[in-house]
């Protein structure tokens, strides 16, 4: 596909673009501990709110956009082991750390010195990967790898059903959590 | 009983977390579609970390590590993003007028108290195990949670439901025993 803008221009679309997701970030309410930490313990559904939404809007325009040939795909390979694994390792780092990388830079930025020290634990973390990238790569990776896999390839399902599907699920997850007295709006304590 | 989310900061400039992820849904749209970019942090945060690993390894240490000659450290789109992140969110702080120092979320406190040192040590090792997952399981919540999602990505997706049940199972174990008296 053709690019629109090339060049210069497009690397330092990044600063706006970048801009546009921190903005989004700190008024989503996602660069604060408590709100991420509370999803994991099922007491504020902001994250998955905001994540499921983003990945279904997201998911309709680029799939449109992918049909009408202005946008490619760039979809990670599905080593299954080592997915599984960094998963684990980042969901349970995320609770201990009260962020993602995403929003630990954006938390900075509020004031947090928290997530100051948590990413430099994190580019600690970056260090002690590139140290042990090539025996990960040669021992972890290459186990279930099953290379750049979409869902539709898996299932039989097309694009869009799956999106017909993430429709439908959300819309249910969306009404159980904005029924009065849903669980979200008891104590967040 | 307090509010839900009772700190000064999260109060007063929210938006609608179904708008904010519909912006976030179309900020995807406008990387796909201009700069054929995915939306993504990790990748250059470990490209970053590179940089800062040469007083540590030395710079010879760095440029032959296999890990940071696939990825090294330049200012490229990527990086230039991970600028343009924290500026957004210090203008929308300073706009909102939230700007606040925070050493120990209160969530934190209500359970492990009031300790500067063992909120940092836990920061900072959580930080670890976050980018460390993040560079095995090859994205993080930006690269694989929404970027990767949003294409249907198998690797996303087992990401994503990994991730959750960690973070849930985590977060269970780890908050149990409230150490101040209720509130």
């Amino acid at each position: 596909m053709n690019l629109p803008i090339t060049g210069e221009a497009l690397r330092w679309l990044a600063i706006p673009f970048g801009i546009l997701f921190g903005v989004l970030l700190h008024r989503g309410g996602v660069a604060t501990y408590n709100v991420i930490v509370n999803q994991f313990r099922l007491k504020d559904f902001t994250v998955l709110k905001i994540m499921f939404t983003a990945v279904i809007v997201g998911g309709i325009g680029v799939l449109a956009l992918h049909q009408t040939g202005h946008a490619s795909y760039h979809i990670k390979p599905a080593n299954m082991l080592g997915v599984s694994l960094g998963a684990a390792l980042f969901g349970i780092g995320m609770v201990l750390y009260g962020y993602c990388p995403g929003t630990g830079i954006a938390a900075i930025a509020t004031g947090s010195l928290h997530a100051l020290v948590g990413f430099l634990g994190m580019l600690a973390g970056g260090v002690l990967y590139a140290l042990s990238f090539v025996w990960i790569e040669a021992h972890l990776q290459n186990v279930a790898a099953l290379g750049k896999l979409r869902l539709p390839d898996i299932t039989g399902i097309p694009d869009w059903g799956w999106m017909g599907i993430l429709v439908a699920i959300a819309a249910v997850i969306f009404w159980l959590l904005e029924r009065p007295r849903a669980i979200a709006t008891e104590g967040a304590r | 009983m307090n509010p839900p989310n009772d700190i000064p900061a999260r109060s007063k400039p929210l938006w609608n977390p179904y708008v904010v992820g519909a912006g976030l849904g179309v900020l995807s749209w406008l990387v796909f579609a201009l700069v054929n970019q995915p939306l993504g942090v990790s990748t250059s945060l470990s490209a970053a970390s590179g940089a800062c690993a040469v007083p540590l390894l030395g710079s010879e240490g760095v440029s032959t590590n296999a890990y940071w000659m696939k990825t090294p450290f330049k200012w490229d789109y990527g990086m230039l993003f991970l600028v343009g992140t924290f500026l957004g969110s210090l203008l929308s702080t300073l706009a909102s007028r939230s700007f606040r120092l925070e050493k120990v979320p209160s969530v934190w406190a209500e359970y492990f108290g009031p300790s500067v040192a063992k909120r940092m040590a836990v920061a900072f090792v959580g930080g670890i195990l976050t980018m460390y997952g993040a560079r095995m399981a090859g994205g993080c919540t930006s690269g694989h949670g929404i970027s990767g999602s949003l294409q249907l990505a198998v690797s996303s997706w087992t990401f994503f439901l990994t991730m959750f049940v960690a973070g849930v199972s985590t977060a269970t174990l780890l908050f149990r025993h409230r150490k101040t008296s209720h509130a």
